[in-house]
Order: structure tokens, then sequence, then C-alpha cells
């Protein structure tokens, strides 16, 4: 009001701008959301998708090698114990030995690790090699430990990952693959790096064109794999893509154990209640034959 | 059909002997020869297929519960421990999680069936009102079952919904405190949820027998929904048993078939990713969504600008289906023979699939394409929100249009008796026309 008259055009000119720019930001913010997306995962070709589809042993073996070697550093497993391992369908299934304590494979690979525990004489801590009883050791003492390690950021843990994202095994494979160069214009925090597969929205933090907001969002995992990282024992190459795809296999039988189990009981059931439906409704015409209805 | 006489006749002394002192065995062939309508389509089968629900959640929950440990610290894991270290514990937990979903499909077919054939209408506004109270208890079980894994979406879930509770003036802080057991969603929460969630099935099934006792009172609506005179009924009816037990039979092992898919080969289909992370109150998910069978409530909810108004919609929505009886005034049950009120169910049935797609989209995403209209009171008029309110609004006006349209609709030629259409389907037609 006190402002002079003669400025009162240009007022109305910075006002009518002010309220575009703000119109402009209202239709711009809801494009955003739907931007805000991450990039379809893609497929990982998995051997075990669909109803009749099983678990690789040799790739479950190579997964597992994939998680101890890189990402157990930071990852726990909690619900898996390494008796798992060596379960019907697991990566060390030995069909000769149907006691997964007794399996060889496992026996060794459990006893790679130290484990806490307190001495049944004394009642000391003493420290034990691991058995197949003994669950995944965990990486860190408690959560605010990894968090405190990592940035802020608590590594989550592995063992239902698989189920705790859609599409778990393609996105994981696709996530783990799928790092690339941040593109021009997007504002990373340090600690951050940028992942088209992440969950996100990258509307606040892109200079360039508002329409073309890049997929994906933040994660603060470094790219874990390079190529070569692990040295197969089956002599498969160790590509990036290779321990991608083995490790998400890994993780998706560890979510699952019993997908395998599941979908062959499955099948017998479905194949029974088809019989018995035929039955039924011949019975049915049967009953109702010369009924009207 | 209430005064259906007993044809059972006593073989053994046995029976003979119980006969006279807990006649149980002459109630259980009374129903089995029960007179019942011979032109019910597989729309009815799914009362049954209910019941077969009702008892595949009892004894799947029975079981669980063995299992399961209602304990914040420990209940994602011990959820986990029944699908990987309980002998068929992964079975177990599918059928009842999966098991929860094909309750609810079911429930929905049942209802919309009786409201199609008007069901509801005299003498059978009882069976009507306690299957109303069914599926409100249905609803709530569910809602209570999907906290016990205490995955993000059961936390954030709950938060969400007992909120609601507290928004209630005056009353809904006690309450809400009374249904967390302390200041905020904890372990006594969990508690009280796990031990609710096992009662209320025990209710349900108190109210299906109520339910039964009502049907089998006043007897079965059919497709031409008109009563059957005691003079038709050799006539127009048959024994319940061979006739529907086959083909309800029948409906049931198709039913188990899909149910089978989702069980056996895409168990976590119609559930959350979300759930498979352990709860975290200081983490709260992108997006809070419930179950598929609830989204159409949420949606309403969300559609009131106000909370506690939002809240009494959602109930009112609820609330509306007991009241469904009076607020029909046609003489005519099925909408067969009710050209208008025909178009208004069809359009009423689209309606709900509409608001159950607004309940799982955020409510200001687009609805169609990528642009904005123009903003009204808030929000944009292409949004989720608005469509949500639409589809609110005609769930109301559906049932609120009711005494209206009785008052104007012609209804078509009815059939005399069912055995008419059935028996000879060209006359009827011809006198309709």
């Amino acid at each position: 009001m006190t402002r002079p008259v003669a400025k009162a055009p240009r007022m109305a000119v910075k006002a009518a701008f002010v309220a575009a720019v703000a119109a402009l930001g209202l239709t711009a913010a809801s494009p955003a959301l739907a931007a805000g997306e991450a990039k379809h995962p893609r497929s990982g070709n998995f051997s075990f998708e669909g109803p009749f589809g099983t678990f690789d042993q040799g790739q479950l073996q190579r997964g597992y090698k994939v998680y101890r070697e890189v990402c157990a550093a930071c990852h726990g497993m909690d619900l898996l114990s390494f008796r798992n391992l060596a379960e019907e369908g697991g990566p060390f299934w030995d069909p000769h030995e149907s006691n997964p304590n007794n399996n060889r494979f496992v026996r060794a690979l459990a006893a790679e690790f130290e484990i806490a525990d307190i001495d049944s004489e004394t009642g000391e801590a003493v420290l034990r090699p691991g058995t197949p009883a003994d669950s995944f050791p965990n990486p860190y003492p408690n959560a605010t430990a990894a968090a405190a390690a990592n940035g802020g950021a608590f590594p989550p843990d592995l063992s239902v990952m698989a189920k705790a994202r859609h599409d778990g095994a393609n996105y994981i494979y696709s996530l783990l693959s799928g790092y690339e160069e941040a593109p021009e214009g997007l504002r990373i925090a340090s600690g951050q790096y940028y992942n088209p597969y992440m969950a996100g929205d990258m509307t606040p933090f892109w200079d360039g064109d508002p329409d073309h907001v890049p997929y994906g969002g933040f994660i603060a995992m470094p790219n874990p794999l390079r190529a070569g990282q692990v040295t197969y024992d089956d002599g498969t190459e160790a590509t990036v893509d290779q321990m991608s795809r083995d490790v998400s296999a890994f993780i998706a039988w560890a979510s699952d154990p019993r997908a395998v189990e599941r979908k062959r009981t499955g099948l017998a059931v479905m194949i029974y209640l088809l019989l018995f439906a035929g039955l039924t409704y011949a019975s049915y015409r049967r009953i109702w034959r010369g009924v009207a209805h | 059909m209430s005064d259906h006489e007993s044809t059972y006749v006593p073989k053994t002394a046995f029976e003979r002997w119980m006969d006279s002192r807990l006649p149980i065995i002459r109630f259980g062939a009374d129903y089995m020869s029960l007179p019942t309508p011979r032109n019910l389509n597989y729309w009815w089968t799914f009362g049954g297929i209910l019941m077969l629900c009702l008892g595949i959640q009892i004894v799947t929950g029975i079981l669980l519960a063995m299992h399961y440990v209602p304990n914040t610290e420990m209940a994602f894991e011990s959820v986990e421990r029944i699908m990987r270290d309980v002998n068929g514990g992964w079975l177990i937990r599918y059928v009842h999680a999966n098991g929860a979903s094909m309750f609810f499909i079911a429930a929905y077919i049942h209802m919309l069936r009786g409201l199609y054939y008007g069901s509801y209408k005299a003498p059978r506004e009882m069976i009507w009102i306690v299957g109303c109270l069914i599926f409100f208890l249905l609803i709530g079980t569910a809602f209570l079952g999907y906290v016990l894994p205490w995955g993000q979406m059961s936390f954030h879930g709950a938060v969400v919904i007992t909120n609601l509770i507290g928004s209630i003036p005056v009353v809904g802080g006690p309450i809400l405190t009374w249904l967390q057991g302390g200041p905020a969603i904890d372990n006594a929460t969990l508690n009280r949820f796990f031990s609710l969630h096992y009662l209320l099935p025990f209710l349900i099934a108190g109210c299906v027998v109520l339910h039964l006792w009502a049907l089998h009172h006043a007897g079965q609506n059919n497709p031409v929904g008109i009563l059957i005179p005691k003079e038709r009924q050799a006539k127009d009816t048959l024994p319940f048993h061979p006739y529907y037990t086959v083909k309800d039979g029948f409906a049931v092992i198709l039913f188990l078939l899909l149910f089978s898919y989702f069980v056996f080969f895409n168990p976590n289909a119609l559930g959350h990713a979300d759930n498979f992370i352990p709860a975290n109150p200081l983490v709260t998910p992108a997006h809070i969504v419930p179950e598929w069978y609830l989204l159409p409530f949420y949606a309403i909810l969300r559609a009131i600008p106000d909370k506690f108004g939002g809240v009494v919609a959602m109930f009112g929505s609820i609330g509306i289906l007991f009241v469904l009886p009076w607020l029909d005034r046609s003489r005519i049950r099925s909408m067969r023979y009710r050209p208008i009120m025909k178009v208004l169910f069809v359009l009423f049935v689209v309606n709900g699939f509409i608001l159950g797609w607004c309940g799982a989209e955020l409510p200001d995403a687009h609805v169609i394409g990528n642009f904005s209209t123009f903003t009204v009171y808030d929000g944009d008029l292409n949004s989720f929100l608005w469509l949500g309110r639409f589809a609110t609004l005609y769930y109301f006006a559906f049932f609120l249009v009711m005494p209206f349209v009785a008052l104007k609709e012609k209804p078509l030629p009815v059939p005399s008796s069912i055995s008419e259409p059935v028996l000879a389907p060209e006359a009827a037609i011809e006198k309709k026309g």
C-alpha cells in the first residue's frame, strides 16, 4: 500500500509471474510424482521362474560365494542357518546325506566362522568354530553399530529381501548390475550413489529438464561388484552381470527356501482338484438329469 | 419353508435313544432334506464357499497360533520360522494369508448376489442384517490379522487405522489408548490384537449360526425372487441333498482351484512387499495401503477432507448396508425385473472397482495422462482424490435413491411361480413382451 503508484504495473507483472511460476510449479510437482519412479527391473531369466521353475544348484552355490565374499561384509542374513544350505533344494543339498547337519560342505563352510558362545563348563565367553546349527553371523554387533559404520545407513538384512521388494529377484539383479554414472545435472550428496533401479524421486535434486527427471534414487551402497571379484569354483567367468544374477538367485532361494516344494505340491493339488472337479461335475449332471431348473 | 416337515425316521436303537433326548441327528437330516428352490444358480453357491473359508481360516489359524509369538521383537521372525522350519508351515501360513483374500472375494460376491436378487427384503431382513454384521466382523478380523506379522505395512497400517479412532470427538482419545494398550502402537497392542484376532472368528461363527437359522426360517430367496406358495412347494423345490450338495460341491472345487493357484504358485501376489520388511516405527513407508479388499473403504475414508468426516463416511458405507431393507421400497425382489435398478447395480459394481483403484493410488496422482486440469477445492480434478470423491458419491447415492427409484420404475412382469420360467421359458418371454 505504501509503495509508489508508479510501481504498481511492475508489481502486477511480478505477481502474475510469481503466480505463473507457482502454477507451473504445481503442474510440475504433479508429474514429478509420476517421474519419481525407479526404472522397471530387467529380467534375470531365472530358472526358478514360473510354476515349474526350480533353482539351479550351481547358481545357488555361486550366489552363496558372492554373498559370503562380498555382501556379508555389511549385510546379515539373520534368518538363515548353515544347515539351511544343506536342506533339500538348497545350494549344498546332498541327496546321499539326508541330515543337513552331517553335510560335509556345510560343516566346512560353518567352521570358517568363529562363533561367540558361552563355555558350558565355566560360563566364560568363548569363541568356537561354527557348526551347521549356527545361524549366519551378523557382521555387526547391533543395528546402531551397523548404521554408524555405514554413514548412518543401516545395511538391511537380506534374509527375505527377494520378498521384501516388488519383483524381488529381478530387482536385486537389476540394482546390482545397474549402477551407472549419474546423469549430468543431478546433485548427489556425499555418501550417496545413483542407481536407476532404486526407489526414490530425483526431482528435488535435478537441475536439468524438469520433463526428463532421471529414473531411480539414491542408494548409500557404492557399486559393490567389479568383474573378477569372486573366483568361481566351477570356472564360470565372474562378470558383474553373472555375479549379480547368481547372488540374486541365492537371495531368492534364501527368501523362500520352500518355493520348489511348494510348486511341486501345488501341481499335485491342481491335478487332484481338476480330476475331482470333473468327477463332481459328472455327478452333478447325473443327479440333475431330467430335473428342470 | 420353516414348516418343512421332518421326514427323518430313526432306524437304529441308538438313533431312537438320541432322538428323544438330543435330536441332533434329526436336525442334520432335516437340514439335508430341506426344500430348496430348484432354480438357484451358481451365485448361490458362495454361502457354502464362505462356510468353507471360515473353517479353513479357523483351522489354519489355530495351527499358526501354536507357533506364532505375539511379541514385537519376535513376531516377524516367528512368522518366517513357521514358513521355514515348521513342517508344512509354509502351506499353513500361505493358506491362511491367502485365505483372507479368498474369504473376501467370496463375501463380496455373496453380498452382491443378495443385493441383485433382493435377498434382503421381507421376510429376510434379519438374514441380511446378520450378514452385514458378519461382514463387519470379517473386516475387523482381517485388519487385526494383518497386523500380526509385524511388518512395515502391519505396523503403519495399524497406526493409520487406530489414529482414525482417535479422531472421534470426546471418546476417541480414551478408546485409542484402550485399543493401543498404551500411548502408542507397541507390544501391548500386538498382544491384544492377537487375542482379538483369535476371538472374532468365533463371534463370526456364532453369527453364521444365526444367519443360517434366519435363512432356514424365512426360506431361501431365488433368482426369480418370489416366495414359493405352499401348494407349489413340491413342484418348485428340490431337497437340498443331493441336488445342492453336488452343485455347491462342484463350485467349491472350482473355488479351491483359484485358491490353490495363489497359495502354491503366487502366494505373495495379493500382499504387499513392504510387509516383508520388519516393522520400524521410525521409517514410514512411502505409500501406506491396506490389503486389496479394504481399498474401496480406504478410498471413501480419504475422499472426505476432514479426518473425522472420513471416519464417519467409512463406517457409514458399511452402516448403510444395515438399513438397506428399508431403503429399497420396491415390492419386486429380483433386479431381473427392475430395469432401472439393474443398470444402477451394474454401475455400482463398476464403481466398487473404481473405489478400489482410487484406494490403491496416491490421491494426488493423475488418473488420465500426465497433465493437470484445474484445481477444485483442494485438489486437481484429474486426480484420484476427485475420482474417489465421485465414486464415493455414487456409492451412497446408489442406496439413497432406492426409495425414489421404487416409485418411478416400471418393473417387468414377474413370473407367478419359479417353475414357470424354468419349465416353459417361452411362455414367460411371451408374457413379458
